[in-house]
């Protein structure tokens, strides 16, 4: 076994010459210790470990056992601003039997445009609009929650607001995350984007109807995919052409009607 | 960004363990904060001086560690680090899918007086 790596090639002469720059991680316990010089007499070192989110994942696994409870699917719907979220859901709504149970709950920084179109596209749509927060939390979705019949429910979509950065890092409850990348951002913005993309339980390509006219390398998207998202599921879908919705709503749980 | 209100969180933790110590001076907040957690560490230290002011928190030092998101690949049976977040295992290319470590976003001690 290699001793600098633990991996099992044998050790040899010609065993280094692979790139292999042995990145294991520095010890975080050495770093701290260059940090710290002793305390002065009559102070006190607690050590805490605490989440600073620790309210948000309070809250979060709080809406978790309540949708769980109301064996409620909860997607929490993730992308840059204007990958297709809202056009994704159009779209499924259009092809739904009616009163089929889809609910959305839509944040934006401004304006209820989303929650209208989702409207009229014929759901349950709740606007939160949250002013400068650049991301939603827990607490806004139990808020936003309040007077919808979750036993009604098949399926809860929360359409976050744009932004590939800052969602991330908040739990919302959800059972499924799902990251979308249109074709028009390019192959490699998940590489730009890892935490985000790593995060994810399925990835939405979107907007394939245009694959063509971007010259998108579909192969190579994938490729990078599964370097920063290794466990996600992919898979590739057009609002607009309906390429993709049917695999899309059985994985999702959602009937869609069979005529057009 | 909302470095800010994640400094929020932190001022709200920190008093809270003041009052729970009767400690009159906060001298140290550390922080640890994980390559995966999706928050930079430097634009946290503009936070802390904007959110601290005022209380016994002001003259804190803040210390940031960071820890480096690592997993662990099946094949090799040992860790490594991810290289901006990519999965691939150095030594075999495998990919791996079991992150042990860098999603951490935690108060990680204080030091008070």
């Amino acid at each position: 076994m290699c001793v600098d790596c633990g991996c099992s090639l044998p050790a040899s002469p010609d065993h280094h010459h692979h790139d292999h720059d042995h990145r294991h991680d520095p010890d975080p316990e050495h770093a701290h210790e260059a940090l710290t010089p002793a305390p002065p007499a009559g102070a006190r070192l607690l050590q805490l470990g605490q989440a600073l989110l620790a309210r948000n994942d309070a809250l979060a696994a709080g809406l978790r056992q309540r949708f769980g409870a109301a064996g409620l699917p909860v997607v929490n719907l993730l992308s840059s601003p204007g990958s297709g979220k809202t056009a994704l859901l159009e779209a499924l709504a259009r092809r739904q039997p009616a009163a089929a149970g889809l609910a959305v709950v839509v944040g934006d920084l401004a304006t209820d445009n989303d929650a209208r179109r989702l409207q009229q596209a014929g759901l349950t749509a709740i606007q939160i609009t949250t002013g400068q927060a650049c991301h939603l939390e827990a607490a806004m979705v139990e808020r936003a929650l309040e007077g919808l019949d979750l036993a009604a429910l098949r399926l809860l979509v929360i359409e976050n607001v744009g932004n590939l950065v800052c969602p991330a890092a908040y739990d919302l409850g959800e059972s499924l995350r799902v990251v979308l990348l249109s074709v028009t951002e390019g192959e490699d913005k998940p590489l730009k984007y890892p935490a985000m993309f790593g995060s994810a339980d399925l990835v939405l390509i979107t907007k394939t109807d245009l694959a063509v006219a971007t010259g998108f390398d579909r192969a190579l998207a994938h490729r990078h995919l599964a370097r920063v998202a290794p466990a996600a599921e992919v898979l590739e879908v057009s609002a607009r052409s309906g390429a993709g919705l049917e695999a899309l709503a059985a994985r999702l749980g959602l009937e869609l009607r069979t005529a057009a | 960004m909302h470095e800010l209100s994640l400094m929020e969180a932190v001022r709200e933790q920190v008093l809270e363990q003041a009052r729970l110590h009767a400690a009159r001076r906060i001298d140290v907040i550390t922080l640890r904060i994980g390559s995966l957690a999706g928050v930079e560490p430097e634009a946290l230290r503009f936070a802390f001086e904007v959110v601290m002011a005022g209380s016994i928190a002001a003259d804190a030092r803040l210390q940031i560690e960071r820890v480096p998101a690592v997993a662990f690949c099946d094949c090799c049976q040992g860790e490594f680090a991810l290289d901006d977040g990519l999965w691939e295992c150095p030594c075999c290319g495998g990919l791996s899918r079991q992150l042990r470590r860098g999603r951490e976003l935690q108060l990680a001690s204080l030091q008070l007086t």
